[in-house]
């Protein structure tokens, strides 16, 4: 049998029906590569062997079957995992096992897709690099020394190492893209309601969105369709069909693309992104043009506003949500030696626990709610939104889809931006319009740069994420898939 | 001009519940101010009009059936806590010794 981490899941998928291949086979394939290279990846905050080799066993005993059953899957450690530990790559949550699964979790297993381990992120989905998790950084397969994009940074690195086949992301201002762009993999963020956030660990909670990342276009849309769908436990979930997002992939990847309008934002050109990133973008654009697309420039004139609006309106909502982290219900405690009051112990708990980046957006975000700032911040930032929404809606009147480099530079070596915060933020300058929008968007990768990764990315409307899917699968097939230098 | 003082950031940290140090103060009072001159920019947009967006999906009074379903135990419950004490969560006084 050939290397099984080298496959796709639709081909593990193929096999293990067929028989060809166990479950346990694949299952163990994968642990073994962990226990390979993950001493220099870093890729995992906690490997569950004895979780993904029952959960494969079931498979082959044929309890569970279905397009994904038995085909093993990385979860970003801000998603709960029952009796796993859950950290969001905190200190704050060192150890915590929680008492209950979150919705996506459920669907994995009830697909019956053996659960590998939980991947590194910077802390809290903060960051844009994983250099600001608490456990030490993930390292980008393409060059080590490089970072693997953040915040989902472990979960894309996995998959570019061949230690998965699949990967849970979550979204805010584009933690399953970024990563997925550095390092050359594919990352979908959907339509927000499309996927439940029951059990995420909350950064900002309307903005969060939990996705697929895979090393195929086609892969991540079978596991898109496998976590998305209503959720009654998420009162904003979208209680709609999912769009059939195989079947557009699957058209897509027959290359043709006559009739379909690709939008560029006008605004977006001289952005900063380096010359190498345009240069695959544009090489890329010339590419769908020669399968059928016509391109459409379109002007979104409040996008230059989003970057400042996210980072009011993200730290505002995080500053609320992290309040539950008291030092009484879950995780550390610090200081409690019988002198201290709550305010006091909780204080410390909360100073120990949080790295620099979390109190940097608590301080910030409870700034911008503060009677006296909350109008010319919080409440301006929300009225930006809507002119950002208004911008998509009108573009989507012209064309199918918005198309961009995914971020402005390949993958940086680390230390070159943690020391200017600000600087990192730009990582994300043209993903979070999408967020605030609240349409679905993806990444995929479609050139390399001096031998580093670049990753495109197409915008649609919400609930249209089968559309997006579609130019995606067509770009891979004109472009085809990178592979990185062997570990 | 600075946006935001040392003095202001360490009033939001108490605020915030985080006993942050001297020097964590002195370093996140330059990048707070790096990044709050920044976001000001949203202050650019003449919006005066425009109702805010808190969310994406318009949904308001999203309802279910009104149907019992089992929840955590009490063990399950208190099971990640620091501290539990006869079935609750056990918390540092809360009121100061003179009161």
């Amino acid at each position: 049998m050939s290397d099984l981490t080298r496959l796709s899941a639709a081909a593990l998928s193929e096999l293990i029906t067929t028989k060809e291949v166990s479950a346990v086979e694949v299952a163990t394939a994968h642990l073994d590569r962990i226990s390979a290279v993950d001493e220099r990846v870093h890729a995992f905050l906690h490997v569950d062997r004895e979780g993904a080799l029952d959960a494969a066993r079931r498979v082959d005993a044929g309890e569970i079957t279905g397009p994904l059953a038995g085909v093993p899957i990385a979860v970003k450690d801000v998603v709960t995992t029952k009796g796993v530990p859950t950290t969001a790559a905190s200190k704050i949550l060192e150890g915590w096992k929680p008492p209950y699964d979150a919705t996506i979790v459920e669907r994995l297993k009830a697909a019956g897709m053996p659960i590998l381990g939980k991947t590194n992120m910077d802390e809290f989905a903060m960051g844009s690099s994983t250099e600001y998790s608490a456990y030490g950084p993930t390292n980008n397969p393409w060059d080590l020394g490089r970072i693997p994009g953040g915040s989902g940074g472990g979960s894309a690195a996995a998959l570019a190492a061949y230690e998965a086949p699949l990967a849970i992301g979550t979204d805010t201002g584009g933690s399953i893209r970024q990563p997925g762009a550095v390092t050359g993999t594919v990352g979908a963020k959907p339509t927000y309601g499309g996927t439940s956030r029951y059990g995420l660990i909350a950064f900002s909670s309307s903005l969060d969105t939990p996705g697929p990342c895979a090393r195929t276009v086609e892969d991540t849309a079978l596991l898109h369709a496998v976590i998305a769908g209503h959720d009654p436990r998420d009162s904003t979930s979208i209680a709609q069909p999912v769009p059939d997002v195989v079947a557009a992939a699957r058209l897509g990847l027959q290359g043709d693309l006559t009739g379909v309008k690709l939008g560029l934002v006008k605004e977006f050109a001289g952005d900063g992104s380096e010359p190498g990133v345009q240069a695959a973008f544009r090489e890329s654009l010339d590419a769908l043009v020669k399968l059928g697309a016509e391109i459409v420039e379109v002007s979104c004139p409040h996008f230059q506003y989003a970057l400042p609006a996210y980072y009011l309106i993200a730290p505002s909502e995080c500053s609320s949500n992290l309040a539950r982290f008291d030092g009484v219900r879950y995780g550390l405690r610090s200081g409690d030696d019988g002198s201290r009051s709550l305010e006091e112990v909780m204080s410390l708990t909360r100073d120990e626990g949080f790295g620099p980046e979390v109190k940097r957006r608590i301080i910030l975000g409870t700034y911008a709610l503060s009677s006296g700032y909350y109008d010319a911040y919080y409440g301006q930032a929300q009225k930006v939104r809507t002119l950002i929404t208004r911008d998509f809606q009108a573009a989507f009147e012209k064309v199918d889809v918005l198309v961009s480099p995914t971020t402005p530079f390949v993958a940086f070596p680390f230390g070159s931006r943690t020391s200017d915060p600000y600087q990192m933020y730009l990582a994300d300058l043209f993903t979070i319009p999408t967020n605030l929008y609240g349409g679905p968007a993806i990444s995929v990768p479609c050139g390399l740069s001096e031998g580093l990764p670049v990753g495109f990315q197409i915008m649609a409307p919400t609930m249209a994420d089968d559309r997006m899917y579609r130019v995606a699968g067509a770009l891979e097939s004109a472009v085809g898939t990178f592979t990185p230098p062997a570990l | 001009m600075a946006a935001i003082s040392r003095e202001e950031v360490a009033h939001l940290a108490r605020l915030s519940r985080l006993a942050v140090t001297e020097e964590e103060l002195d370093r996140f009072a330059g990048q707070l101010d790096v990044i709050l001159q920044s976001v000001a920019r949203v202050g650019e947009v003449a919006a005066e009009d425009i109702p805010p967006t808190s969310h994406s999906v318009p949904l308001t009074n999203v309802y279910r059936e009104d149907v019992p379903t089992p929840s955590l135990t009490q063990d399950a419950a208190l099971s990640g806590a620091p501290d539990a004490y006869e079935g609750r969560f056990r918390v540092p006084r809360i009121l100061d010794e003179e009161e």
